[in-house]
């Protein structure tokens, strides 16, 4: 993640889930669970430590697989050009 | 409290501004039908399912016929076999007093089976058969010819037994502000459909009664219906009075637009679809411009996808959740186009059985078919689904269930639910046997 992760902290990230990518003039949203996700992998936190940070911050049921979630969560972050 | 976990998303703003994340007005889940728990159906009847609502059926008839009494002495409604000739359907429409409307030898006989008496059927379609018209004129069936090679066969069946019977010309129209359906009739602005009447009344074999005409079908625009029913109305007056033959039936077929939306439509239907009561208020202004103070004659309206769309829901049941190239969510159900060949028409609304929270986003629904064209619904704003979730797809009582395919997979079980709550299949689903059943080996093999 680390050299990727740079290019994360440069993102400016709003309480209200708006995006600013200062490279590019971009802007996103993110719905709520994707700016805690956004937040952990600013921080250089693993896919699945940020998993993990999700089920304990939100409430889900054991149908949820949020490694998976994360994972294609980073994907996105890649399709949007956020990610090397 | 802990917020609601659903799986995390980004979406990049649009050039154009557009937001296509969050604030969109929340997709209402429809979980009950008249009552009765989607869930329980399909824990009791499987996945896929088609279901029924007698209710919808009963109340959509009798909101056609209410406005047709209020404008005619005398009417009939011709139920539509090929739109949903599911037994129990039929059944319904016959309770509410509508005739069977039947375009083929087996419709006919499906009718005649189902203890439809002759003289209650109308006989439309380009290719009855010597056995067809043998069978419809002995049980005194209201038979419309559709061009003269049938014209003569008629004739020849009629003298066969000894009868005059009385029939129909189905009369096509260019003059109207709908995309002309001259295959089926004889063409009115060209003379054609003078000449058969012509034929009919001098010929003596068969007696000319009625009119019949079908527009074209899913027709937004009453105002068609106008200028049809004008058309006709004057046909018949020059019927009257250059050949002496009574006209006393108009049949206008059917063709209006249910509550669903063309893929090429903006507004969604539920908004842009005329009322029953701008149609048949249409018809009555046509055909009085043209009656000018004549006999109004029986007015028959063949209304298929408008009566029964609304009535029919398709339950289906998540198996899978993937992202596309264009970084579009979609969505696998069990349910696809070979069960469901409108989705090929018709922008389905489609609706979770269950609440379902998190953000909308663009999601494509496929079916399970392993084939690029099962599409069951290309982008519309929906929330995250899990595997198991069901969806239900609406308006899909017309044409679904008589032009499925058995394709790849078996057809499934068909339920009616009732004003009560009661519920019973009413097409059961096939299995592999039902498919083995029609083949046959042969003996070198
Ligand atoms: C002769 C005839 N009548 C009635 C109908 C029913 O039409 P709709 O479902 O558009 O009302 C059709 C359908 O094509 C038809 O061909």
């Amino acid at each position: 993640m680390d050299p990727e992760s740079t290019r994360l902290r440069d993102l400016a990230l709003s309480d209200t889930g708006f995006v600013f990518d200062p490279l590019t003039g971009h802007t996103f949203t993110v719905n709520l669970t994707g700016q805690l996700a956004l937040r952990c992998l600013k921080d250089g936190l693993s896919p699945e430590a940020t998993a993990r940070r999700l089920t304990e911050e939100f409430e889900s049921d054991k149908n949820t697989d949020p490694v998976r979630d994360v994972q294609d969560f980073v994907l996105q972050l890649r399709d949007c050009g956020l990610l090397e | 409290m802990k917020a609601k976990y659903e799986p995390p998303l980004i979406v990049r703003h649009s050039l154009a501004g557009v937001n296509k994340l969050g604030s969109i007005p929340a997709i209402r889940p429809m979980s009950s039908i008249d009552g009765v728990r989607i869930e329980e159906l399909v824990v009791a009847y499987g996945s896929p399912l088609f279901v029924f609502s007698e209710n919808t059926l009963r109340e959509r008839v009798r909101e056609l016929r209410g406005e047709l009494g209020r404008r005619f002495a005398s009417f009939d409604l011709g139920w539509s076999y090929k739109t949903n000739y599911l037994s129990a359907v039929c059944r319904v429409f016959h309770q509410e007093g509508s005739l069977a409307e039947v375009v083929s030898g087996m419709e006919l006989r499906k009718a005649l089976a189902a203890g439809v008496a002759g003289q209650q059927i109308i006989f439309n379609g380009p290719a009855k058969t010597a056995a067809d018209l043998t069978l419809a004129f002995e049980k005194r069936v209201q038979v419309h010819i559709d061009h003269l090679d049938e014209l003569a066969l008629a004739e020849t069946v009629a003298e066969g037994l000894g009868i005059v019977p009385e029939v129909g010309i189905r009369v096509s129209q260019s003059d109207l502000p709908v995309p002309t359906w001259d295959r089926f009739g004889f063409h009115l602005e060209s003379g054609r459909a003078i000449e058969a009447a012509r034929r009919i009344v001098r010929s003596g074999r068969l007696g000319l009664r009625s009119l019949h005409g079908h527009i074209g079908t899913f027709i937004p625009n009453p105002d068609a219906y106008r200028m049809a029913a004008l058309a006709m109305t004057r046909f018949a007056r020059q019927i009257e009075s250059e050949l002496g033959a009574r006209i006393t039936t108009i049949d206008l077929g059917g063709g209006f637009a249910s509550h669903n939306t063309l893929h090429a439509q903006y507004l969604p239907g539920e908004e842009a679809t005329p009322s029953f009561s701008e149609y048949v208020e249409a018809i009555a202004s046509g055909l009085e411009e043209g009656l000018d103070g004549a006999e109004t004659p029986r007015l028959v309206l063949e209304t298929g996808r408008a009566l029964v769309d609304d009535a029919g829901v398709l339950v289906a049941t998540v198996l899978g959740n993937k992202r596309l190239a264009d970084k579009r969510r979609a969505v696998i159900v069990d349910a696809g186009v070979n069960i469901l060949p409108t989705a090929w028409w018709y922008r389905h609304d489609v609706r979770p059985a269950q609440e379902i929270l998190g953000t909308a986003e663009p999601t494509v629904f496929f079916g399970p078919l392993c084939m690029a064209i099962d599409v069951v619904r290309d982008r519309v704003m929906f929330p995250p689904l899990r595997v198991g979730d069901r969806v239900v797809i609406r308006h899909v009582g017309a044409y679904n269930v008589t032009q499925w395919m058995q394709f790849i997979s078996e057809r499934p079980n068909v339920v009616m639910v009732s004003p009560k709550g009661q519920h019973a299949i009413i097409r059961k689903a096939e299995t592999l046997e039902t498919l083995l059943l029609q083949e046959q080996m042969p003996a070198w093999l």
